[in-house]
């Protein structure tokens, strides 16, 4: 669009005719209109100058700022210039010779800047060549690409599992730097700790024990992995330490992945306040350019045909939707209503059972008959069990469901997963419900210390419970991907059997995938406060998840048909992962409160709960500490600072709606712009036109470019500016006034065709009653020549006595008298143009 | 090929990593690529006034499996004959329009380009329709059916085309591709 102004004022004779042209724009015209509109009363109060004046000096400035650009425009590296290198060359060519009229201090300016940036680039390039696996991490660039033939959300699945071993590393080095290490150091200082060793229930060294044999099961795990690894793919450990160092790298760059998901939820919220793009976004961002490989290029076309359509479905749905009558919609809503109500006892039922099956568990373990291993080990991991059928049967249930009810694909995508959360996440918060309901009871009514004796130490109890909820995770995983993915695969593979071809290969959800790595997550934030050592093995235990997802992904899944998008996953994984921590916030504070804590063993057997650690700790401290302490826990800031965080979320909310506001505010400009655009390709069109016609008489100037300026889109149709060097044609030109209306009329365009349009041009003006002036014109325009044709009609309005410009209204009228065309005039001059093209 | 380094001499080199987004490698990795697609006969010339024919750039991996392959090589050209031959500079900069550096804008305006089959400065429903049969596969069951085109082409025009005035015009591309957050990750090609 700028160019083309650019071009105008460039080629047309006089800073008159451009300034008329400019005027003309449809956006000047509206620009007029709205400050007309939203300056009501005051505008009318203002005199006809302060009008003229103001109106002007905003042009001025656009012009100015347009100038600014076109500065900035020529500033731009030339690498960022979209041309072919023949001209970019001469463009730098030019700008050196251009350079050299600089002054000089300028000049040594711009040179200096070149050197840095050269100096900078070089120092990259040999960072880049000697940094550490530098071919590995290549090696692994294109693995990714292997990766990326699943779609964008599959890489974010794993970036997040990245993110999530490296938080599990950070919490456990904050653990064993502030919990263990003291306690390994000085196993005195840190409060009574008895070791009770012979009392088979004690809390620490059963705990050791336990974690030293699972530590061990896991190495040997581990080992098969590693192993199993060696064999797909040779020097998968040195890659691995890659990946570490690739962690550590990115968690230098200050976290990628929350930034990134950030980014993701801000054009979430721009997008989800203005028009849904899905469309655009498929079809012009739909192709990875990445794609190298034959099979992974005829997915892609496959799962793009399968949105497209799902998409265009989903339409037609939101149709129907649209169009259900009252009856159906009864209906529809009745059945909803019953299908909740089942999911809500299907949620009931297996809460129940995991409550049983914990207190069934647990009374087992009291007992402590000895009748043989398996049922001792089954025993003990019976509410693990429960909850991974649990886990692992309604997401099923809950799919066949959603059927029924009738909703759009998307959100039924959405609800479904609402539902799995739910469940999954509020599985561990019944178990622990039942575990303190465990605790808490005894038989003779008060209890005694305030839990349950059997439980002397109860908190490495809630520890191990959490620790066997990890590993068993953890084996579920493994197991699912060997026992579960690897033979569907080969089956559907190596069966023609329809059944198994009907079945397909499995899909990698990533939902699920998510939901069950937040899920053991949410497990080790709980169970971190009670065994310390838990960060450490859900770190192990996420990077080898890592190692399995990747494997299984490659080796058994198949692309998801509906992909994920990168954009709204992030964001969707870190709101997932914000639910679990909330929801582990919770049990832990509880438990920290309000029920009192061992007096066999752990740190705090001196207090009767968790907290009271804080108040002793806080009544030591020196006299100033605790001043300021408890300032902070006073009210008065309590209130303070709340009424400034509203404050603050004010604002923001404020800075949110007043962006917003803008974004829609350059929407409306641009399609002013666009109206400009389409009103100067007419012209442009007419002037292409006249200029045929005339070709024998003018010469062309003909400008050598040899490849088309993309900057308009008319420019490449129309060879640039040629056709703009000629002004609008004098003898096509009639000035025509007419008496006694009080008005004059300049028509730009000439005579018209042969079908004689007729031109009713009414001209009101209303100023205080003062004035009316109401100017009928038939004319008949006959044509000189027929390939003529009239452009717009145009002119000034005139009065001998001062008059408001602004409330004159211009209209055309057909023949039969229908209005064709409004427009006002130009407040300053009573300046107006009507474009009869196509009226 | 003991020959490449000389051919490249250091101020070219430097000259095209001004020009380009490419490092230093990427340049040199670049010709060698180039050189190999060469005849013998042509070795011996002198490589600015070498063409490759599209027929020879089209069977680089990284073009090979792509739906637009004939496109970008089109927008490339610099060829007066419209052949879609690239010399070594098109070629440049071909992988600088792709390359991980190259801001949104250029890429954008690239993609345009490549988008726009007929050339004339639009995306008017024939140029979507071209695209989206590319983007489907062209084989009959693959494509959508001409009601689903005229649904998803009135679709992508009702969400683009701002002006209303039928076509999405390249200000109006840049504006949806702006704020499509996957376009910069996916229009890439590395060597």
């Amino acid at each position: 669009m700028l160019s083309l102004v650019e071009v105008f004022e460039a080629n047309l004779s006089g800073p008159l005719t451009s300034n008329l042209l400019l005027d003309q724009l449809p956006s000047y015209q509206s620009l007029l209109y709205r400050r007309k509109t939203t300056g009501g009363t005051k505008r009318r109060l203002s005199t006809r100058g302060r009008l003229g004046s103001s109106g002007s000096g905003k042009w001025g400035v656009s012009t100015i700022s347009r100038q600014e650009e076109k500065q900035k425009l020529e500033l731009k590296p030339i690498r960022e210039l979209a041309k072919p290198m023949a001209e970019k060359r001469s463009d730098k060519t030019q700008r050196l010779a251009e350079a050299q009229e600089l002054s000089s201090w300028r000049h040594f300016r711009q040179s200096a800047r070149r050197f840095v940036r050269r100096l900078k680039e070089d120092g990259d390039e040999w960072l880049d060549s000697v940094k550490l696996w530098r071919s590995d991490i290549h090696l692994i660039e294109g693995e990714r690409q292997e990766l990326r033939m699943f779609g964008t959300g599959i890489q974010s699945y794993f970036y997040f599992l990245r993110f999530l071993v490296m938080l599990n590393l950070i919490i456990f080095l904050l653990m064993f730097s502030f919990v263990m290490l003291p306690i390994i150091v000085a196993p005195h200082a840190s409060g009574n700790i008895s070791y009770n060793l012979n009392d088979g229930e004690d809390a620490s060294f059963f705990l050791w024990q336990f974690a030293c044999l699972h530590l061990i099961l896991l190495t040997f795990l581990e080992l098969i992995s590693i192993w199993k690894n060696r064999i797909v793919y040779p020097s998968s450990a040195r890659r691995g330490l890659v990946i570490f160092h690739e962690h550590i790298t990115d968690l230098l760059s200050g976290g990628g992945d929350s930034s990134r998901s950030a980014t993701g939820f801000k054009r979430n919220l721009v997008q989800d306040a203005d028009r849904f793009q899905s469309f655009c976004n498929k079809i012009f961002a739909g192709w990875d350019f990445c794609i190298t490989n034959e099979n992974a290029a005829k997915l892609k076309r496959s799962s793009l045909l399968y949105e497209l359509r799902t998409d265009l479905e989903e339409e037609r749905i939101k149709q129907k939707i649209a169009d259900r009558t009252r009856k159906e919609k009864c209906r529809i809503y009745l059945i909803r209503l019953l299908l909740n109500l089942f999911v809500i006892a299907v949620l009931a039922a297996c809460f129940y059972s995991i409550y049983i099956a914990t207190i069934f568990s647990q009374q087992a373990q009291m007992k402590n008959t000895k009748e043989n291993f398996m049922v001792d080990l089954i025993y003990e991991y019976l509410p693990s069990i429960v909850i991974t059928l649990a886990n692992f049967i309604t997401p099923f249930l809950f799919s066949i469901i959603i059927n029924f009810e009738d909703y759009s694909p998307a959100f039924e995508i959405r609800f479904t997963l609402m539902r799995c959360v739910f469940m999954r996440l509020t599985s561990i918060g019944v178990l622990l419900f039942s575990l303190w309901s465990q605790i808490t009871t005894c038989k003779e009514e008060p209890c005694f210390c305030g839990y349950n004796l059997l439980y002397s130490c109860w908190e490495t109890r809630v520890g191990q419970e959490m620790y066997k909820l990890t590993i068993f995770d953890f084996i579920i995983i493994a197991a699912n991907t060997i026992f579960v993915e690897f033979p569907r695969k080969l089956i559907v593979r190596h069966c023609d059997w329809g059944l198994a071809k009907l079945w397909g290969q499995q899909e990698f959800a990533i939902p699920q995938n998510v939901l069950e790595i937040v899920y053991g997550q949410t497990i080790c934030w709980i169970g971190t406060f009670y065994s310390p050592i838990l960060p450490a093995i859900c770190t192990i235990k996420y990077f080898f998840i890592f190692y399995i997802k990747k494997v299984s992904l490659i080796n058994n899944c198949r692309p998801a048909t509906r992909p994920f998008r990168a954009s709204s996953s992030n964001f969707f994984f870190l709101v997932v992962l914000l639910i679990g921590l909330a929801l582990a916030c919770l049990p832990v504070i509880v438990s920290v409160a309000h029920i009192n804590c061992s007096q066999a063993c752990g740190p705090f057997v001196n207090y009767t709960t968790s907290w009271e650690v804080l108040p002793t700790t806080v009544s030591q401290l020196p006299h100033g500490w605790q001043t300021f302490l408890y300032a902070l826990s006073s009210e008065a800031f309590a209130v303070s600072f709340f009424v400034v965080t509203c404050l603050a979320m004010f604002y923001v909310i404020a800075l949110a709606g007043a962006h917003k506001r803008v974004i829609n505010q350059l929407r409306e400009q641009l399609v002013m712009e666009g109206r400009d655009k389409r009103f100067l390709i007419q012209k442009l069109y007419q002037a292409q036109k006249v200029s045929v016609v005339r070709s024998s008489a003018s010469k062309p100037r003909s400008s050598s470019s040899s490849s088309p300026s993309y900057h308009t889109s008319f420019s490449s149709n129309f060879n640039e500016s040629v056709f703009l060097a000629h002004p609008p044609p004098d003898s096509a030109t009639h000035r025509l006034s007419w008496c006694g209306s009080g008005g004059s009329v300049l028509l730009l365009g000439s005579a018209t065709d042969q079908s004689a349009k007729m031109l009713r041009i009414i001209i009101r003006a209303d100023f205080g009653a003062l004035w009316v002036l109401l100017c009928i014109t038939y004319s008949q325009f006959m044509t000189a020549s027929s390939d003529d044709i009239v452009v717009a009609c145009g002119g000034f309005v005139k009065s001998d006595v001062e008059i408001n410009y602004s409330l004159i209204e211009i209209k055309l009228y057909t023949k039969q008298g229908s209005l064709k065309y409004q427009t006002d005039c130009a407040p300053i001059n009573g300046y107006f143009m009507i474009p009869i093209y196509d009226k | 090929m003991g020959t490449t380094a000389s051919q490249l001499g250091k101020d070219l080199l430097s000259e095209y990593q001004e020009l380009t987004f490419l490092t230093k490698q990427e340049i040199l990795l670049a010709h060698k690529r180039y050189t190999e697609l060469l005849l013998k006969e042509d070795l011996a010339k002198d490589l600015s006034s070498i063409r490759v024919p599209m027929a020879k750039i089209l069977t680089l991996p990284e073009l090979k499996s792509n739906p637009f392959r004939q496109r970008i090589c089109r927008v490339f050209s610099t060829s007066g004959l419209n052949d879609g031959s690239l010399s070594f500079e098109d070629f440049l900069d071909l992988l600088s329009a792709f390359s991980d550096s190259a801001t949104m804008e250029i890429k954008s305006h690239y993609a345009f380009r490549i988008f726009d089959f007929d050339d004339d400065g639009t995306l008017d429903s024939s140029d979507l329709r071209n695209l989206v049969n590319c983007l489907t596969g062209e084989t009959n069951d693959t494509r959508l059916t001409n009601e689903e085109m005229r649904q998803l082409i009135k679709n992508i025009l009702e969400e683009s085309d701002i002006d209303k005035d039928g076509t999405v015009n390249l200000s109006e591309f840049q504006h949806v591709i702006s704020r499509s957050p996957d376009f910069v990750s996916s229009f890439k090609i590395v060597l």
